[in-house]
C-alpha cells in the first residue's frame, strides 16, 4: 500500500473512529459525579479487612487474581526478553569500559540519592497496606534507585550489586510467594486468596492480614523484574558485539550463554 | 459550558489514544512506533482515572483525616490502572527487545523498508 | 450450600499450576537438565489436562463457579471479588489448549537448543492465559489473561530471532493485538462506568433492557480485542504474519484454540452481558457480513500462497469467517456444529502444521514450489506416515465423513437451512472447498509430484526459512514427530465418531447460551442445569455425508486444477479482470504495522456502523 494511499484510509479510519468515540463519551455519565457503586463496595470491603489503603484492598485482596496475572505477565515477559535478547551467533560479549566520563555533580548527586532512593522503595513496598503505594510502585522505586549507580557512571558496582542469577531466582520467588500466600488461603479458608491473616487494626502496619504480604511478594518480582529486564538492555547496549570475522563462530558457544 | 467540562476528560483520553494510533500508523521508525503504542496506552489511564474522578473527592487511603464518610474517588479504577501500568511495561520491554533484533538483522528500524514479509 | 462445592475451590488451580511451574523454570530452569525441564513441563501439561478432563466431566452435570478469596456477592447480588464459571464449552476449550500443548510439547521435544528452559517457561504460561481467558467471568479478568496469552505469544512468535521475518512477524503481532487490546480497555472503562460493575453475570442483568447507542459502542471497543485475536477481516492482518514464521509447535496452538479464543470472547462477552440490550438487533448482521468477508477473502489468499504455513494461517482465517457466518443464525444447533468444527479443524490443522515441521526439518524449506516431489524422497514406513498423515489432514480439512471437521460443518449447515438460510451449505462448501483444495494442491506437489516442475523457485522471502531445532543427521525422521502429528489425525476422527457426540454438543451449546443460567449460578450459587428441551440432532445421517462427499470432491477438483493448469488451452488461466483484484489484495496484505493499524480503525468504524441500531 502506497503511502498516500495509507494516508487517505488513515483519514477516513480516524474519522469513524472519532463518531465512535464520541457517541460512547456522550453516553458516559457526566465527569466528576456521585455514582461509582462499586467504589462504596470497595471502601465497605476494605473497612471490613480493615486495610486503610483502599487501593491496595482492591489490587491484593478483592481483586487478587488480577493482580496474580499482572504479575504473571512481568515474570512472563522477562522470560520473553531473555529467550529474544539472548546473544545468538556472530555476537561476543566485551568488558564495558569503566572510565565512563559523568559530570561530578552528577556523581554527587547519586551518592546522596541512591541511599535514599533505597530506603524510599522499601518504605513504600512495606507500607502497602497503609499509605500510597505497594509492591509495584515501590519496586520500580527500588530497581530505579539501583540503576542511579549507572547514571553515575559506576556500571561496574551495578553489576556487583545485582548478581542477575540471584535475581532471577528472587523474581521467581515474588511470583511463587504470591502464590503460596493466595494457596495458604486455600487451604485454611477453602478459596483461593482468601485474606486468612489476621487484619488487626486499621492503620497498623501490621493490618489487613495477606493484603502486606502480597505487597512485599509483589515488591520482591518487581524489584527482580525491572531489574533483569533493564540489564537485559544495557547488556545490548554496552556489551554485546558483532563477531569481527564472520564464519568463525562456534555455534555452541553462543547457545551455551 | 457545564456540558462541555461533564465530557472533557474523557475526551482528552479519547484523543490521546487516537494520536498514539496515527503516531503508529505514520511511522517510520519502529522504536517510535513502540513509544505511540505507550502513547496510546496513557489514554487509557486517563480514561481510568476520568472515570473514578468524584467532585470534592480525595485519594481513597484511610486514616486520621479521612474517615468512612469522607467522599473518596473511586480505588477500583486506580487498581485497574495499576494493573494496565505493570502489562504495558512488560508489553513494551517485549516489543522493543523484538525492535533490538530486527534492527542487528536487518539494520533498519523503518516499518516501510522491512519488505521481507510481502507475498 | 455451594461454599462447600470443592470442584470450584479447585477451580482456579488449573490457572495457577502452570504459571506456578513456570516461576520456577524462571527461578533455576537455567541449572536444571534439559530432559528434567522438558519431562517437567510435560507433566504439567497433563496435570492440566487431567484437572481439565475431570472438570470436563462434572460441567456436564452442573456449572462449575469459584469466587475467588471468598467474596461472593451477598443477597443484593453486587460484589467486590472475581468469578471465574466454567461450563462445558468453557471448559472444553481449556481442555482443547492443554491437549494441543501437550502434542506441542511432544513434538518438540528437544527442538530447541538455544533458548534454554525459556521456550517451556513461555508455553506455560500460555497455556495459563488461554485457560484463565476460558473461565474467567469478569471483564477486566479477560483482559488481564488476554494480555498474558499475548505476552507469551509474542515472545514464542519471535524465537527465532536469527530469523528477521520472524522478528518481524512478531512485532506486527504484537503492536496490532496490543492497539486493539488497549480499545478493548476502553470499552471496560465505558463498561465500567455506565454501570460500575465488571462481572458478566452483574452486568447481565443491569445491562437488560438497555437498547441505547452508548451500549453498542461500548460493545464494539470492547470487542475490538476479541474480534483482532479471531482475525477477522479487516482485523486478520497480523495472523499469517505470525503463523508463517512462529514455530511450528506453537503454530499448532495458534491456529488451533488461540485465534478460536477470541470468537469465544466475543460469545462469552455478547451472550451473557449484552444479550439484552440493543447489541442484539445487529449482531446477527455483524457476524454475518464480517464473516463472510474474512471467509471469502482468506479463501482466495489461501489459493495465491506457496509458503505452506502461510497457506495454512489463510486457511484457519476461511474457517473463522465460517465460524462466524454459521453462528449468525443464532442457535444452539449452530453454536454445536461450530463447537465440534473448532475441535475437528484444531485437529486436523495441528496434524498439517506439524507435517510441515517435518517437511522444514527434513528440507529446510516449506514453499511449495522448492518442495514438489520432495515427498517422495522420503524413504520407507517413515515417508508413507508423513505423506498419509498430510493426505487425511488434509481431506479432513476439507470435511471428509468421518472427521470431525465435517461432522462440525455438516451440523452447521443443517442449522442454518433450518433457520431459513438456504445459501448457507453451498456457502459452506464453497469456503471448504476452495481452502482444503489450496492444501491438496500442496500435498499432490510435495508428495506426488504431480504436474510440471514448478518455475520461478527462488522468489524472495518464500524458503529459507530456518527453525533452530535440534539438528538430526540421521537419515529418519524423530518417532515423536510423526506420532505427534498422527495422533492429531486419529483424534480429529475419532471424535467425529464419538457416539451422540452431536447431541452432546448441543446440550452444551444451549446451556453456554443460558444466561439467566449462569446468573443464577454465579450471583446466587444456583449451579444446576434446567432440563433440556426440544429435540437434538443425531450426527452423521444420509445428507450430511453426501455433502460432505461433495465438498471434499470439489477440493479434489479445485486441486487437480490448479497443479494441471498448465495442460489447459489458454484460454482458461485467469483473464487481467481477476488478476488485477488479485494483485490488489497481494499488496494490501503488506507486512507494514502501520498499514494494519489503519485498517483496524477502518474495522472499528465499520463494525459500530453495521451494529448501531438503523
Amino acid at each position: 500500500m502506497s503511502r498516500r494511499a495509507r494516508m487517505v484510509l488513515l483519514a477516513l479510519g480516524l474519522a469513524g473512529a472519532v463518531v465512535v468515540l464520541a457517541v460512547g463519551v456522550l453516553g458516559l455519565p457526566a465527569f466528576g459525579g456521585h455514582r461509582h457503586p462499586y467504589r462504596d463496595l470497595a471502601v465497605a470491603a476494605s473497612f471490613r479487612h480493615a486495610t486503610a489503603n483502599a487501593v491496595s484492598a482492591v489490587n491484593f485482596d478483592q481483586r487478587a487474581l488480577d493482580t496474580f496475572g499482572e504479575e504473571t505477565i512481568l515474570v512472563a515477559s522477562v522470560a520473553g526478553v531473555a529467550a529474544l535478547l539472548r546473544p545468538v551467533r556472530r555476537e561476543r560479549r566485551r568488558q564495558v569500559d569503566p572510565e565512563m566520563p559523568v559530570m561530578d555533580s552528577t556523581r554527587l548527586l547519586t551518592a546522596v540519592f541512591f541511599p535514599v532512593t533505597l530506603l524510599i522503595g522499601i518504605d513504600v513496598v512495606a507500607h502497602g497496606a497503609i499509605t500510597p503505594g505497594g509492591g509495584f510502585q515501590g519496586g520500580v522505586v527500588l530497581a530505579t534507585g539501583l540503576h542511579l549507580l549507572y547514571v553515575g557512571g559506576r556500571y561496574r558496582l551495578l553489576e556487583r550489586m545485582r548478581p542477575l542469577p540471584l535475581f532471577e531466582i528472587t523474581e521467581a520467588a515474588g511470583l511463587v510467594s504470591f502464590i503460596a500466600i493466595g494457596l495458604a488461603g486455600l487451604a485454611v479458608a477453602g478459596h483461593l486468596f482468601s485474606n486468612v491473616v489476621p487484619q488487626g487494626r486499621m492503620g497498623q502496619l501490621t493490618s489487613a492480614g495477606t493484603v502486606g504480604l502480597l505487597s512485599c511478594a509483589v515488591g520482591m518480582a518487581v524489584v527482580s523484574s525491572v531489574v533483569i529486564l533493564l540489564a537485559g538492555f544495557l547488556d545490548q547496549a554496552l556489551a554485546l558485539e558483532e563477531e569481527p570475522a564472520a564464519g568463525q563462530w562456534d555455534g555452541r558457544e553462543g547457545a551455551a550463554r | 459550558m457545564i456540558g462541555f467540562l461533564a465530557y472533557y476528560p474523557y475526551a482528552v483520553a479519547g484523543a490521546i489514544v487516537l494520536l498514539g494510533l496515527v503516531g503508529i500508523a505514520i511511522s517510520r521508525d519502529l522504536v517510535h512506533a513502540v513509544v505511540c503504542l505507550s502513547v496510546c496506552q496513557s489514554g487509557t489511564y486517563v480514561f481510568l482515572l476520568a472515570v473514578g474522578y468524584q467532585y470534592g473527592g480525595i485519594a481513597p487511603i484511610f486514616g486520621s483525616t479521612v474517615h468512612r464518610g469522607t467522599p473518596v474517588v473511586d480505588p477500583v479504577v486506580q487498581a485497574l490502572s495499576l494493573t494496565d501500568i505493570v502489562v504495558s511495561a512488560a508489553i513494551t520491554s517485549m516489543l522493543l527487545a523484538l525492535v533490538i533484533q530486527i534492527a542487528k538483522r536487518r539494520g533498519t528500524v523503518d516499518p516501510d523498508e522491512l519488505r521481507s514479509l510481502e507475498g | 450450600m455451594p461454599s462447600a462445592d470443592t470442584a470450584g475451590q479447585l477451580l482456579p488451580l488449573l490457572v495457577i499450576i502452570p504459571v506456578l511451574a513456570a516461576a520456577v523454570l524462571v527461578g533455576v530452569g537455567q541449572r536444571l537438565p534439559g530432559r528434567l525441564v522438558g519431562a517437567g513441563t510435560m507433566m504439567v501439561a497433563v496435570v492440566v489436562g487431567g484437572g481439565g478432563t475431570a472438570a470436563l466431566i462434572i460441567t456436564g452435570r452442573r456449572r462449575i463457579v469459584s469466587w475467588l478469596g471468598d467474596w461472593r456477592p451477598g443477597g443484593s447480588g453486587t460484589g467486590v471479588g472475581i468469578a471465574l464459571q466454567a461450563d462445558q464449552l468453557s471448559i472444553g476449550l481449556a481442555l482443547l489448549a492443554a491437549t494441543l500443548m501437550i502434542i506441542a510439547l511432544g513434538f518438540s521435544w528437544h527442538y530447541f537448543r538455544a533458548p534454554g528452559s525459556h521456550f517451556h517457561a513461555l508455553m506455560l504460561f500460555f497455556l495459563a492465559g488461554m485457560t484463565g481467558f476460558a473461565l474467567a467471568g469478569d471483564i477486566f479478568t479477560m483482559f488481564v489473561f488476554f494480555e498474558m496469552m499475548g505476552v507469551a505469544a509474542y515472545a514464542l512468535t519471535g524465537l527465532k530471532v536469527e530469523d528477521p521475518s520472524a522478528v518481524q512477524g512478531a512485532i506486527n503481532f504484537g503492536i496490532v493485538n496490543s492497539v486493539a487490546a488497549y480499545l478493548s480497555l476502553i470499552g471496560i472503562g465505558m463498561v465500567y462506568a455506565h454501570t460500575g460493575e465488571l462481572n458478566l453475570a452483574e452486568l447481565s442483568r443491569s445491562l437488560a433492557g438497555d437498547h441505547s447507542t452508548f451500549v453498542v459502542i461500548a460493545f464494539v471497543l470492547l470487542s475490538t480485542g476479541f474480534l483482532v485475536k479471531a482475525a477477522v477481516v479487516p482485523f486478520h492482518f497480523w495472523l499469517d504474519d505470525a503463523h508463517a514464521v512462529a514455530p511450528t509447535p506453537v503454530c499448532v496452538l495458534f491456529s488451533g484454540v488461540m485465534v478460536e479464543l477470541g470468537l469465544y470472547g466475543v460469545l462469552r462477552v455478547y451472550r451473557i452481558g449484552f444479550a439484552a440490550t440493543s447489541v442484539a438487533a445487529g449482531i446477527d448482521r455483524v457476524l454475518l457480513v464480517l464473516g463472510a468477508a474474512t471467509a471469502v477473502l482468506a479463501a482466495v489468499m489461501c489459493l495465491l500462497q506457496r509458503h505452506l504455513k502461510r497457506l495454512l494461517a489463510y486457511s484457519t482465517i476461511a474457517h473463522m469467517g465460517m465460524f462466524l457466518v454459521a453462528l449468525s443464525v443464532g442457535d444452539p444447533e449452530s453454536l454445536a456444529g461450530i463447537a465440534l468444527f473448532v475441535l475437528g479443524h484444531a485437529a486436523v490443522k495441528g496434524a498439517l502444521f506439524l507435517c510441515a515441521g517435518i517437511l522444514l526439518d527434513r528440507f529446510g524449506s516449506v514453499d511449495e514450489f522448492t518442495l514438489w516431489g520432495a515427498g517422495q524422497r522420503l524413504r520407507g514406513w517413515d515417508g508413507v506416515g508423513v505423506r498419509s498423515i498430510f493426505l487425511l489432514a488434509a481431506l479432513g480439512l476439507a470435511g471428509l465423513p468421518p472427521f470431525a471437521a465435517g461432522l462440525g460443518k455438516s451440523l452447521a449447515e443443517t442449522a442454518m437451512t433450518e433457520a431459513g438460510a438456504a445459501w448457507g451449505p453451498p456457502f459452506m462448501i464453497i469456503i471448504s472447498a476452495l481452502t482444503g483444495g489450496a492444501v491438496l494442491r500442496v500435498w499432490l506437489r510435495v508428495a506426488v509430484g504431480a504436474g510440471r516442475k514448478p518455475e520461478g523457485i527462488e522468489a524472495e522471502g518464500m524458503s529459507g526459512d530456518e527453525e533452530l531445532m535440534e539438528v538430526d543427521v540421521g537419515e529418519d525422521i524423530p518417532n515423536r514427530m510423526i506420532i505427534s502429528a498422527g495422533a492429531l489425525v486419529v483424534i480429529g476422527c475419532a471424535l467425529g465418531l464419538v457416539p451422540s457426540i452431536a447431541a452432546r454438543a448441543t446440550v452444551a451449546a444451549d446451556r453456554f447460551l443460558d444466561a439467566d443460567g449462569y446468573v443464577a449460578a454465579v450471583l446466587h450459587g444456583r449451579i444446576g442445569y434446567p432440563p433440556v428441551a426440544g429435540p437434538v440432532p443425531s450426527g452423521w445421517d444420509l445428507h450430511g455425508v453426501l455433502l460432505s462427499c461433495l465438498t471434499v470432491a470439489a477440493a479434489c477438483a479445485v486441486a487437480a486444477l490448479a497443479v494441471l493448469r498448465h495442460r489447459l488451452p489458454g484460454g482458461l488461466r485467469p483473464p487481467e479482470v481477476v488478476r488485477r483484484p488479485v494483485r490488489l489484495l497481494r499488496r494490501v496484505h503488506s507486512g507494514r504495522v502501520g498499514d494494519y493499524v489503519v485498517w483496524l480503525l477502518i474495522g472499528v468504524g465499520v463494525t459500530a456502523a453495521i451494529l448501531a441500531p438503523a
